[in-house]
């Protein structure tokens, strides 16, 4: 699986993505922040936990707990600010 | 309303360069007489006055959802109205103040239709499509909140889009 990250979330975590091996532990997006607030420590499991965090799954964002596959790509980002 | 007589052509750019908003209407348009009405909207980057101005702009995005979300997005506008034909480019990368940043340019046979989905398209852009600004000044550089305004706007036209909360 994709990991990916953007703006405020990225810079703060240093990290622009990550690819994961599918597993049960990162069955579905709940377990999989969990996972990465885990492997990454107290810097990370600030970042993510973020009331405002909107995460995406294949590029569609979701507001709930979904379950992954192998393949799936997740993001990470704050609110968005185009236009 | 009368039904559009043609699949509406939508198009949709996220690019580095500079765009010319006269050969994007002639674009928008593509030979056809059938349209009575274009409506655009171009924004640009603001440089506020005073100590804390702004001189730059860094646009980042995500490749790929960016795009998909903006089609989405014209897709649903003409479903509620008849268009014929909307676009939308977006610039990212590094943008001075007062450089154009958005366009957005629908065409429909008569100008209510135009001139309502080009504020639909620009509303639920702003909120739904995966940008982020950063504004650098004198005093450095700091990433743009999102405004509950803009999604209060967005809210209005009581879409069920994607699902931004």
């Amino acid at each position: 699986m994709k990991v990916l990250f953007f703006a405020r979330v990225k810079e703060e975590l240093g990290c622009a993505g990550l690819e994961l091996h599918w597993r049960d532990a990162v069955a579905s997006l709940d377990a999989l922040q969990a996972q990465l607030c885990l492997d990454g420590g107290g810097r990370w499991q600030d970042v993510l936990n973020r009331p405002n965090m909107i995460r995406a799954v294949n590029q569609v964002v979701v507001s709930a707990d979904v379950e992954l596959r192998d393949g799936d790509e997740v993001a990470f980002f704050p609110p968005v600010t185009g236009g | 309303m009368a039904e559009a007589r043609r699949q509406p052509a939508l198009a949709v750019s996220v690019q580095l360069a500079d765009f010319d908003v006269a050969d994007l209407q002639r674009r928008l348009l593509a030979g056809s007489a059938e349209e009575g009405a274009v409506a655009s909207f171009t924004g640009y980057v603001r440089g506020a006055a005073g100590e804390g101005r702004l001189q730059f702009m860094e646009l980042e995005h995500y490749p790929g959802m960016t795009e998909r979300s903006i089609r989405d997005i014209l897709e649903r506008a003409c479903g509620r109205w008849p268009l014929l034909a909307a676009s939308v480019v977006h610039r990212v990368g590094r943008l001075a103040a007062g450089e154009q940043i958005v366009w957005v340019g629908v065409a429909s046979a008569h100008r209510e239709a135009a001139f309502i989905a080009c504020e639909f398209i620009m509303d639920y852009l702003k909120n739904e499509a995966p940008f982020w600004k950063k504004e650098e000044g004198p005093q450095g550089a700091h990433w743009v909140e999102a405004h509950a305004g803009d999604l209060a706007r967005a809210e209005r036209w009581g879409d069920k889009g994607a699902d931004i909360t």
